[in-house]
């Protein structure tokens, strides 16, 4: 067995064994923090793929998540709950402003294609905001949790956590295969040398275009799952702080790896609980900590872990 | 709608302009010269006015307050420079945007550690809370042209030294080719350190002038900064031409469409689609702009390389 392959199964073992433990030790919260690193993990993995893969470094990532958690709350307001309907929405609705915003900014690059991507989102941010029907600034509650004509109840907090962990792994492995596939590889190439691949034939353009709209349809599914998970969505979830959080899990777990993102989003969500945990003002103690990350880290978790 | 009002509005865009360019002016000259990506110049912004507001209750001398704003933001921006964003002239844009986004966390923490988390008011001395008559029965307030002609003088300052001195030399041929700076015998670094110092005092300028007109709070500056970033883009990085016309563009678009785009919109569909869909488009408008900048020029307007 290889060093990757048991990683992944160690990981597996124990994620599927966290909530008969935390049952048993009497402590649902952990089901709670760890169901929303999975779902992050999900939206993380995403981004890396255009940005650790594609060299995109999107600053408005969380679009999508807002977005496909908005997507869930507005057909729950109009009565339209069967999780076989929203979700499926959620990913196109992700998908197509992902084409609309990647086809702008992708001809753009370096810095501004980094500014444009945080302004795109910011207008979905405000948008959010200005939408008093659907509660503008302070958001709104789910009328009730996607339904899956009785296969699966997302009320139980146990079952939604194991859909959770399956959909991440499968996250994790779809990503893997499209980077290790022909795509992929032209992916890289223009990550690596653009004009390199471009004089071997390749339109770099098409490829990143691609790449932002399954990252941007990955991350609205996050973002359905995420609507499900707190009950509650506000455009907050579309938010820059958000967008600099799941940048922050890809650096932090190491971009371009298979288990970065994921290490990632369960490190951050980890200091954040503990830093928490300490003092109301734990932001002061983690910005430095990030900025030091940065600086002096530079092959995130997944280069300790070889995966 | 009048014309008074609508000129009333127009000023209120140009107002609202000249602060986006104090913040753009700043931040594109890093841009263009040093090529590093600073999150943080909203932060100056927040930290100007906050220093404007403990300089006044402090000394209860409002000229106090504004000095201690303009100069401590360029003390701050100075030290930032020096201690965080040195190391990463040689890194790539990703690892300067992370690292200026954790400087924000800290600031605005900072901030709400020492002041609190809610909003401070300001108070303005005598002579600056006056109205001015435009028009018959059309009152303005006289800080808001204040505000404005501030704005345009450093505008002209700017133009003056970046086109006619040779620290503005220097500053454009840095812009152009940094090494060929260097190795002409330029403290190229202590150049980066006095440019940084002067776009924070700038950010702290708008800051202090912002104090008085919106709220004083922590993650202030994260709402301008976003906007400054469409000034930038449609503008032109490096560009200060660029910057101005940008941020009068943007000022004025963002103002006249929050003022009329929903009596506009309720003369062709229903009243209360107009109620829902006005305020909506208005706040999207100029991003919208924007996305129509760059697909005709994607490098901005004024393009300075």
């Amino acid at each position: 067995m290889t060093r990757g392959a048991l990683f992944w199964l160690v990981v597996a073992i124990a994620l599927a064994a966290l909530p008969p433990i935390a049952g048993a030790l009497g402590q649902p919260f952990y089901i709670d923090l760890v169901r929303r690193m999975m779902i992050l993990a999900i939206a993380a993995t995403s981004l890396n793929l255009i940005l650790g893969y594609g060299g995109m470094v999107s600053f408005g990532h969380a679009a999508y998540l807002g977005l496909g958690a908005y997507a869930v709350g507005i057909l729950g307001v109009y009565g339209v709950t069967s999780g076989w309907a929203q979700w499926p929405v959620a990913i196109g609705a992700c998908a197509l402003a992902a084409a609309a915003i990647g086809a702008v900014s992708i001809r753009t690059s370096g810095i501004y294609f980094i500014m444009i991507t945080l302004a795109f989102a910011q207008m979905l941010y405000y948008l959010g905001i200005s939408l008093e029907v659907f509660g503008g600034d302070d958001g709104m509650r789910l009328k009730s949790r996607s339904t899956f004509s009785g296969l699966l109840d997302l009320g139980n907090a146990v079952s939604f956590y194991y859909l959770c962990l399956a959909l991440m792994l499968v996250a994790i492995y779809v990503t893997y295969r499209i980077v290790n596939s022909r795509f992929g590889m032209v992916l890289r190439a223009t990550k690596s040398n653009e004009a390199r691949s471009r004089a071997i034939g390749f339109s770099p353009y098409r490829y990143r275009l691609t790449a932002f709209v399954i990252a941007g349809a990955m991350c609205g599914l996050a973002g359905a799952l995420y609507a499900n998970h707190t009950n509650y969505i506000t455009p907050g979830l579309a938010s820059w702080v958000q967008s600099g959080d799941l940048m922050f899990m890809v650096i932090l777990g190491g971009m371009a790896s298979t288990a970065g993102p994921m290490l990632g989003a369960f490190a951050l969500l980890i200091a954040e609980e503990i830093l928490k945990g300490w003092t109301e003002h734990w932001q002061v103690i983690l910005g430095p900590l990030l900025v030091l990350s940065v600086i002096f880290f530079k092959r995130g978790l997944a280069g300790i872990f070889h995966a | 709608m009048t014309w008074s009002l609508v000129f009333e509005q127009l000023l209120n865009g140009l107002q609202y302009g000249v602060m986006l360019f104090l913040m753009a002016a700043g931040l594109t000259l890093v841009l263009g010269i040093m090529n590093l990506v600073n999150l943080a110049h909203g932060s100056l912004y927040m930290v100007g006015a906050y220093l404007a507001v403990a300089g006044m209750e402090a000394t209860g001398s409002y000229a106090a307050g504004v000095a201690l704003g303009f100069a401590g933001t360029l003390v701050v921006g100075m030290v930032m420079e020096l201690l965080a964003l040195r190391p990463l002239y040689g890194r790539d844009h990703l690892d300067q945007v992370l690292v200026t986004f954790g400087l924000i966390l800290f600031f605005n923490e900072l901030i709400a550690i020492l002041w609190g988390r809610g909003s401070l008011y300001t108070s303005l001395p005598a002579w600056l809370q006056g109205y001015v008559e435009l028009f018959t029965g059309s009152r303005y307030p006289v800080y808001r042209l204040v505000v404005l002609a501030v704005g345009l003088v450093v505008a002209l300052l700017l133009w003056y030294v970046v086109t006619r001195t040779r620290l503005g030399m220097l500053i454009r041929a840095g812009a152009t080719n940094r090494t060929m700076v260097a190795a002409l015998g330029i403290n190229i670094r202590l150049l980066y350190t006095v440019v940084f110092g002067f776009g924070a005092a700038l950010a702290g300028l708008a800051g202090l002038m912002a104090g008085p007109m919106y709220a004083v709070q922590p993650g202030m500056g994260e709402l301008i900064l976003i906007q400054v970033f469409v000034v930038i883009v449609i503008g032109g990085i490096g560009s200060i031409r660029g910057a101005l016309v940008g941020a009068v563009i943007v000022g004025v678009v963002d103002t006249l469409g929050r003022a009329f785009l929903r009596p506009l919109l309720a003369t062709v569909i229903s009243a209360p689609a107009a109620e829902a869909a006005g305020p909506a488009l208005a706040s999207m408008l100029i991003y919208l702009l924007m996305a129509v900048v760059l697909s005709v020029k994607p490098a901005g307007l004024f393009q300075s390389r």
